[in-house]
């Protein structure tokens, strides 16, 4: 194979990476003209990262669930009870609100377990104990809430959702100055991460990545992070939940990719069989993967109820479809054993710069939901023929 | 049946098959796993279509060409498969006219098809009621739901794919005793078998098929024809060098099971596995030889951490002290392995690549604090792509895109890097071609030659003959000899492999 052919084959290998940045950037442009520059001001761009944090959140959650050949429907009747518990515990049992955040992540915890013991354990499909789920925890949500609304939450809980890191330029510099250290600390340290890891694999000859893509994609990225890096800090500066999500995502990708319990997930969602005839604990890994789905959505509803400042019993309604539309956008397999947590992360945003797009442009909730859909049936349809392609390619 | 050719990708399956059942007869067919012989009642039953094989098939002195099943269902040809194709939940009736309702302007008159289906089920000696859930049967009546299906679609031509291998005793023998008496119907008959005692009982002509020829059709009425004759058809094929040369040096044993009973796990009242008892020593190879359903996956795999059947009782010893293999993790952990028979739905997570199946079964060996040193991972799957000499350009590739030998080889590398002291190997070269093989004899031997305990499951008697120190034959559920290498000839082993035991000799 010659050099320029082999980068080919490499490069139709990361079709669906590759078209799913591309997809992203299209709708970016796409609405950057249709909305005469609104899409990419920053407060825009601000806005558009806090408001989708919480559906970020979920995504990450669900997409290792997704892998592992689950489904968990009940996400979003989980957001709205740890964001109702929350408001119980702060204005009716006057809880300090730091203690507020760990019970209720304590409780996502234990709805995970339950819910988990009777996938795992009683051996019931995810689909119906998370569908039973989503009825009962709307139910908890109501009888917590008496169906009344709560608010408003103290300054430092509502940080959480809407707060930005503090303004080192006492809020007269044209640039925040916290926002560009840790956006060129991001980079750098995204930059330094990939070197290593390619000088790792090159040492041992396992490297078949072209260097002129390798260099393209870092420069991508890196760029890509540093624009957002200049929108945040013209504006108000780093939202506190983007912290969050960066840490989730850069955690839960290394544990997907490199602990043994991220290999255990992709193992018992590729082969379930296999899985268990090689000494993996199936039952355990399904009954910790519900343990983290439920704190995630425990972390999704305090960073939504936050955000909102109001604990309400419709909040969180249809969350868990925007979450699985998210991580199939990003290319996860409806069958498990595949998917990313970036991918999910990435997935959520195109929903998200979509919601934004057509809300900026004044497009009806009604063609909203018809465009969505849409979108999602055809990245799905992209990663079916792709597949029957590489399917006949080997035969 | 004239001249079936039949290729698959890679494998000849039939070459030149010939085959003449003649009107009102019952025709065996036997031959070892892998002969050819399903393969060539699909081709007559149209499972496949006329033009995915050459020669030609004549059925009643026309020339056939059927596309699918229902072409040769019309034709008054019906094949039972060895797995029932029943849908449980539904009645006797409604299985029996799936697909074929006795309806008028679209609705189905239930009337009728009950007492259609009541009537079948009188010719078939069946007396439960059409409207009993297929589910509520046991396999034996299960399989005269299938006869009486097949009789509603006025059969001419039964083929029944091994009918009696899931079936105990008493249903086999009422089985045979109703193919017998449908022959006196005019119904024409092919069985395949595998047991030798019933083609004798009922079988006019037997044909034996051997990788994928006909080697010969016996008149089972005409000439004196005893099991050990054909059993010589069977197995006759020579022995070339295809084996690697290996000495063996024994040592303690190392793992000796006792008693070993099982129960199939839905059908709890059938007994798989039965008083077996067996050992291997430090660097013997082992062979277990039986048929398809004697029961050697199913020994295999509830020694390996319970991983098959229910009622599970007997001992576990390892270097003579005993042990629990409840779970996988726990027969792992006392250096149990099991690579299955079935790479594609037990052995692979085909969706990944190399290195992670590879470390698979060993990730604590690579990894501190729940944390997998990937650069160490990579290093030992790229050691083991390199010594077993996996064809694929590097370890990130999928596994599913490999051919069956190279899987195989990943399965073993997984194994070998969990360094078992005893690795039970169940089919080692299923589906691999000839090169391959002797690559994977070459690495058994050198596994024995390390001091690991080594058990081979297979039906290919010249492997178990070309690689065993010893071998024990397996024969509905029960162990009936244990060979040593230099007494066992391949006729010998297929009457013990063929004789069952008798049930009460405890």
């Amino acid at each position: 194979m010659t050099a320029v052919s082999s980068a080919l084959h490499y490069l139709t290998g990361q079709l669906r990476q590759i078209g799913l940045f591309i997809a992203l950037i299209v709708i970016i442009i796409f609405f950057q003209i249709t909305t005469n520059g609104i899409t990419l001001a920053p407060i825009n761009v601000s806005n558009l990262i806090v408001q989708n944090s919480y559906i970020l959140i979920l995504a990450v959650g669900m997409v290792m669930v997704i892998i592992a050949g689950h489904i968990d429907l009940s996400v979003g009747s989980v957001v709205a009870f740890v964001g109702a518990m929350s408001g119980v515990m702060i204005t009716q049992w006057h809880m300090p609100w730091w203690l507020a955040i760990v019970a209720c992540l304590v409780l996502g915890a234990v709805v995970g377990m339950w819910q988990g013991f009777w996938i795992a354990y009683f051996g019931i499909p995810s689909f119906i104990v998370t569908l039973a789920g989503m009825l009962t925890f709307r139910g908890l949500t109501q009888i917590a809430l008496q169906n009344q609304q709560i608010s408003p939450f103290p300054d430092e809980f509502r940080a959480l959702g809407s707060g930005f890191l503090p303004d080192l330029g006492g809020g007269t510099s044209l640039l925040e100055p916290l926002t560009v250290i840790l956006g060129v600390l991001a980079t750098a340290g995204m930059i330094l991460s990939d070197m290593k890891q390619r000088a790792s694999r090159k040492k041992h000859g396992l490297e078949d990545e072209p260097l002129p893509w390798f260099v393209l994609k870092m420069v991508f990225t890196a760029g890509l992070i540093l624009l957002i890096t200049f929108l945040l800090a013209s504006y108000r500066g780093t939202p506190i939940v983007l912290i969050v999500m960066g840490v989730l995502m850069v955690g839960y990708s290394a544990v997907m990719a490199n602990s043994v319990w991220g290999r255990h997930i992709y193992a018992i969602g590729g082969n379930m069989h296999a899985a268990e005839l090689s000494g993996v604990n199936t039952k355990r890994v399904s009954f910790t993967l519900f343990i983290n789905m439920g704190v995630l959505s425990a972390l999704a509803g305090l960073v939504f109820t936050a955000q909102l400042n109001l604990a309400n019993p419709k909040a969180g309604d249809g969350f868990e479809l925007d979450a699985i539309a998210a991580v199939f956008i990003g290319g996860a397999a409806v069958t498990g054993g595949i998917g990313t947590v970036v991918g999910a992360i990435i997935g959520g945003l195109i929903i998200g710069i979509l919601n934004n797009g057509m809300s900026i442009m004044g497009v009806g909730t009604e063609y909203q939901q018809l465009i969505k859909g849409l979108v999602l049936l055809a990245a799905v349809a992209f990663d079916v023929f792709n597949k029957r392609r590489a399917k006949a390619a080997t035969k | 049946m004239r001249a079936i050719t039949k290729t698959f990708p890679g494998v000849k399956a039939l070459q030149e098959v010939s085959l003449e059942v003649e009107r009102g007869q019952v025709h065996a067919i036997c031959g070892e796993n892998g002969a050819g012989k399903s393969t060539l009642m699909k081709v007559l039953s149209g499972v496949y279509a006329a033009g995915s094989y050459d020669g030609e098939i004549h059925f009643e002195d026309k020339l056939c060409e059927f596309k699918d099943i229902k072409s040769s269902e019309a034709a008054g040809i019906v094949i039972i498969h060895q797995e029932l194709a029943l849908s449980p939940f539904l009645s006797i009736a409604e299985n029996i006219f799936l697909g074929n309702e006795l309806s008028t302007r679209g609705f189905v008159d239930w009337n009728k098809t009950n007492l259609e289906a009541s009537k079948l089920l009188a010719r078939v000696g069946l007396n439960d009621h059409p409207t009993t859930r297929v589910a509520d049967l046991g396999v034996g009546k299960q399989q005269l739901v299938e006869i009486a299906k097949a009789l509603s679609k006025q059969v001419k031509l039964l083929i029944l794919d091994e009918p009696t291998a899931a079936l105990n005793d008493g249903d086999s023998a009422n089985l045979l005793k109703l193919i017998k008496h449908l022959q006196g119907q005019g119904i024409t008959a092919i069985m395949i078998s595998h047991k030798l005692n019933e083609i004798k009982a009922v079988a006019d002509k037997v044909t034996i098929i051997r990788d994928g020829r006909t080697i010969e059709t016996l008149d089972m009425h005409a000439d004196e024809i005893t099991e050990e004759r054909i059993i010589k058809g069977m197995v006759g094929r020579e022995l070339n060098n295809r084996y690697p040369e290996h000495t063996p040096r024994l040592g303690a044993e190392l793992l000796r099971v006792e008693d070993w009973s099982v129960y199939h796990p839905v059908d709890q009242t059938r007994q798989v596995v039965k008083n077996v008892s067996f050992n291997v020593h430090a660097g013997e190879i082992v062979g277990i030889a039986g048929l398809m359903g004697a029961g050697r996956t199913e020994l295999a795999m509830s020694v390996f951490g319970h991983a098959y059947g229910t009622r599970i009782s007997g001992r576990v010893y390892k270097e003579g002290v005993e042990i629990q293999t409840n779970t996988v993790s726990a027969a792992i952990k006392h250096g149990i392995a099991y690579a299955t028979e079935d790479r594609k739905h037990y052995g692979l997570n085909l969706l990944d690549n190399i290195m992670r199946n590879v470390s698979g079964a060993a990730l604590s060996k690579l990894s501190r604090w729940g944390w997998v040193d990937s650069n160490k991972e990579r290093l030992v799957a790229d050691g083991y792509r390199k010594s077993m000499n996996i064809k694929a350009p590097n370890v990130a590739s999928i596994t599913g895109k490999l051919s069956g030998g190279n899987q195989q080889k990943v399965v073993l590398s997984k194994w070998m890097f969990a360094n078992p002291d005893v690795l039970i190997l169940d089919e080692p070269t299923r589906g691999i071609d000839v090169g391959a093989k002797y690559e994977i004899y070459t690495i058994i031997n050198e596994l024995a030659d390390e001091g690991k305990g080594i058990v081979v499951i297979s039906s290919e008697l010249p492997e178990l003959l070309g690689i065993c120190d010893r071998i024990y034959t397996l024969a509905e559920g029960q162990i009936t000899a244990n060979v040593p290498r230099e007494e066992a000839t391949a006729e010998h082993l297929m009457q013990f492999m063929t004789q069952a035991k008798d049930q009460d000799a405890r």
